[in-house]
C-alpha cells in the first residue's frame, strides 16, 4: 500500500498511466522485432538438420552391419564381406604419424611468429605462405606429396609418404591456431616479465606456454579428424585398395610397417562404394558411420578438453 | 643517472624533445606534466622497454652509473637493476608467491630459504603483507586491483633494483595504501633511487626532493621540491599547473 501510496505520489496511477503505454511505433517495433527473432531462431535451428539426417539415414542403413566383429575383422572375399580392421587401423596410423610430424613444427613455428618475428618483410613472405598454404586444395597437395615424398624423397608409396603429405596439409591451421592461442595471452603479462629482466625464451616458458597450451592442443586436436577424413592426399601416395594383413597375432594389431602401404578408411569407402561390385549397402554405410564416429569423437574431446581448461582460466 | 639531450620520436610524433635531467643518487625524483606530456616515454626509455614500441627513434643518452643504456647491449642485466611499475596492475597469472619470487628465480635463485625471506620482505615493503601472508598460493589475478597493484611493486622490488620508476602507483589503489606505499618510498630511498612519475602534484610535493615539469614533450624547469613548489619558479607555467591554474 505504501508503494503504491507513493508512486501515486509520483503522478503514477494504474488508471490513465499513460507515461508507459505502446505507442503505434513502438507497437509496430515489438512486432518486426518478434518477427525478426522467430526467422533467426529458425534458420539457426535448421542448421542442425542436416548433420542430424546425415546421422539417421546412416545409421538405420549401417544398423544391420554394425557390431564389434565389424571393427576387429579384415575385409574378405575381394571386400564384399569382413569388417573393417585394416582400413581403421591404417588411418590411425596416419593421423598418429602426420600429427607426429606436423605438430612439432607448426607449434615452434607458431610460438616463432606471434613471440620473436618482428614486422619485416621476411615474416610478411612467411605469413603469406602459411596462409595460401591453408587455401590449397587437397588434391594439389596429394601432387606435392607425390613429387616431394614418394619420388624424391624416395619414400615410395608408403604410410610415411602419405603422413607427410597430410601433415603439410594440416601445418598451417596448426601455425594459425597455435599463433591465436599465444596471442590470447595478453601482452601485458610478457611486459611485466621483461620489465624484470626475464627472456624472452623465460617469459615463453613460464608464462606465455602454460597459459596457451589449451588452444594449441585443441588446434592440433581438431586436425585429427581433418587428416582422418581426407582422402585425395593419400590417394596417391600410399593409401591402395586392399593389402592383406596378418589376420592374428600381435602383427594383426599392428599390421603395417612405416614403409608399407596402407588401407585407409575414407579411401576404402570411396572404393567399396565406386569401384566393387556386389558389395551390400550396409557394408558401406557401416563403415562411413565409424569414419563420421571417429571424426565426431575426436572434435568432442577437443570441445570437452577446451571448457575443462576454460574451467581453469587463470585471469 | 641521467638523461642528456634525450629526444623520442613515435614515427611523426615527437614524444620527447631534448630533454636534459640529473637525477640524484637516493633520492625521491619527481616528474609531473599534464597527459601526453612524455612522462611515462621517459621511464621505458630507462630499462629499454622503449624498444618493444614500433617505429621509435631515439636520440641522445640515458646514463646509468656512467653508462649509455641506449648503446647497452645486456638488457636483462640492465632491467634487474631498474624495477619498474606502470599504472594499470599486472598480477601474473601464478599464485602471490610465484609472482614475487619470479625474478629472482629467472636471475638463478634457488634457495627456499632465500626466496621465502625476499618475498617476505617485498611483500611488506609493498604493504601487502598482512592481507596475503595466509594464502600466498592464491592467484596473482584474483587479487583485487589495488592489491594486485601492490603485488606489482613488490615484484619490482624482487630483483633488488637501485633505481625504482614509479609511473602513477596510486591510480589504483586507495588512499590510506598509498599512505603506507608513500611511507615506503620514504624509506627505500636510502638504498634506491625513486623516479615518480605522478599526475598528483601533491603527492609530487609529499615526497619529492627534486621536481621536474614536463610540458608537450618538453622540460619546462627542474628544480627543488621546495623551489618548484614556491612562490617564485623561474617558469610561470610551472607557476601555473603546480597550483592549477594551468590549462
Amino acid at each position: 500500500m505504501a508503494d503504491a501510496a507513493a508512486l501515486t505520489a509520483h503522478g503514477v496511477t494504474d488508471e490513465g498511466n499513460t507515461r508507459f503505454a505502446a505507442s503505434d511505433v513502438e507497437r509496430r517495433k515489438l512486432l518486426v522485432e518478434r518477427i525478426a527473432a522467430s526467422i533467426l531462431g529458425l534458420v539457426t535451428c535448421s542448421l542442425v538438420l542436416p548433420l542430424v539426417g546425415i546421422m539417421a539415414v546412416l545409421i538405420v542403413k549401417a544398423m544391420p552391419v554394425l557390431s564389434w566383429a565389424f571393427l576387429t575383422q579384415n575385409p574378405q572375399k575381394y571386400m564384399t564381406a569382413g569388417g573393417i580392421w585394416a582400413p581403421l587401423v591404417g588411418t590411425f596410423y596416419l593421423v598418429v604419424l602426420s600429427l607426429a610430424v606436423a605438430a612439432p613444427i607448426g607449434i615452434l613455428a607458431g610460438v616463432y611468429l606471434n613471440e620473436y618475428a618482428g614486422d619485416n618483410w621476411g615474416t610478411r613472405i612467411v605469413n603469406m605462405a602459411v596462409v595460401n598454404l591453408a587455401g590449397v586444395p587437397s588434391i594439389v597437395h596429394a601432387l606435392f606429396g607425390v613429387g616431394a615424398f614418394v619420388l624424391f624423397a624416395g619414400m615410395g608409396r608408403s604410410v610415411m609418404a602419405a603422413s607427410c603429405t597430410l601433415a603439410i596439409m594440416t601445418l598451417p591451421v596448426i601455425i594459425s591456431s597455435t599463433r591465436e592461442a599465444l596471442a590470447a595471452v595478453p601482452q601485458s603479462f610478457r611486459e611485466a616479465c621483461w620489465n624484470m629482466g626475464a627472456s624472452r625464451w623465460q617469459t615463453i616458458r613460464t608464462i606465455v606456454l602454460p597459459n596457451a597450451i589449451s588452444g594449441i592442443l585443441t588446434g592440433v586436436i581438431l586436425q585429427v579428424s581433418r587428416a582422418a577424413g581426407e582422402t585425395a592426399p593419400i590417394l596417391f601416395t600410399g593409401a591402395v585398395f586392399y593389402v592383406a594383413t596378418p589376420e592374428t597375432g600381435l602383427a594383426s594389431s599392428l599390421p603395417y610397417g612405416l614403409w608399407d602401404r596402407c588401407m585407409a578408411l575414407s579411401y576404402h569407402l570411396f572404393t567399396i562404394t565406386t569401384q566393387v561390385t556386389g558389395v551390400s549397402e550396409g557394408l558401406s554405410y557401416a563403415t562411413a558411420v565409424v569414419l563420421i564416429g571417429l571424426v565426431i569423437s575426436v572434435n568432442l574431446i577437443s570441445i570437452g578438453f577446451r571448457v575443462y581448461l576454460r574451467g581453469r582460466k587463470r585471469w | 643517472m641521467a638523461f642528456r639531450d634525450l629526444s623520442v620520436r613515435y614515427g611523426a610524433k615527437q614524444a620527447l624533445d631534448g630533454v636534459t635531467l640529473d637525477v640524484p643518487r637516493h633520492s625521491i625524483f619527481g616528474i609531473i606534466g599534464p597527459a601526453n606530456s612524455g612522462k611515462t616515454t621517459l621511464l621505458k626509455c630507462i630499462n629499454r622497454t622503449i624498444d618493444f614500441a614500433t617505429g621509435v627513434k631515439l636520440k641522445g643518452q640515458v646514463l646509468v652509473d656512467g653508462d649509455d643504456v641506449l648503446k647497452m647491449r645486456n638488457l636483462y642485466a640492465l632491467r634487474r637493476r631498474i624495477g619498474m611499475v606502470f599504472p594499470l596492475p599486472v598480477g601474473l597469472p601464478l599464485s602471490v608467491y610465484d609472482n614475487v619470487a619470479y625474478a629472482p628465480r629467472m636471475a638463478g635463485i634457488t634457495n627456499r630459504d632465500e626466496l621465502d625471506t625476499l618475498v617476505e620482505t617485498c611483500l611488506r615493503q609493498a604493504a601487502l603483507w598482512d592481507e596475503v601472508k595466509d594464502r600466498m598460493g592464491l592467484l596473482g589475478t584474483k587479487l583485487s586491483g589495488g592489491q594486485q597493484q601492490r603485488l606489482t611493486i613488490a615484484r619490482a622490488l624482487s630483483h633488488r633494483p637501485e633505481i625504482l620508476c614509479l609511473d602513477e602507483f596510486s591510480i589504483a589503489v586507495d588512499p590510506v595504501t598509498t599512505m603506507k606505499i608513500e611511507d615506503v618510498l620514504v624509506e627505500l630511498k636510502e638504498k634506491v633511487t625513486i623516479i615518480l612519475v605522478t599526475n598528483l602534484v601533491q603527492q609530487a610535493h609529499r615526497l619529492a626532493d627534486h621536481v621536474a615539469f614536463l610540458n608537450n614533450s618538453k622540460l619546462v624547469e627542474v628544480g627543488t621540491c621546495k623551489h618548484m613548489f614556491s612562490e617564485t619558479p623561474r617558469e610561470r607555467l610551472t607557476f601555473d599547473y603546480v597550483r592549477g591554474h594551468f590549462g
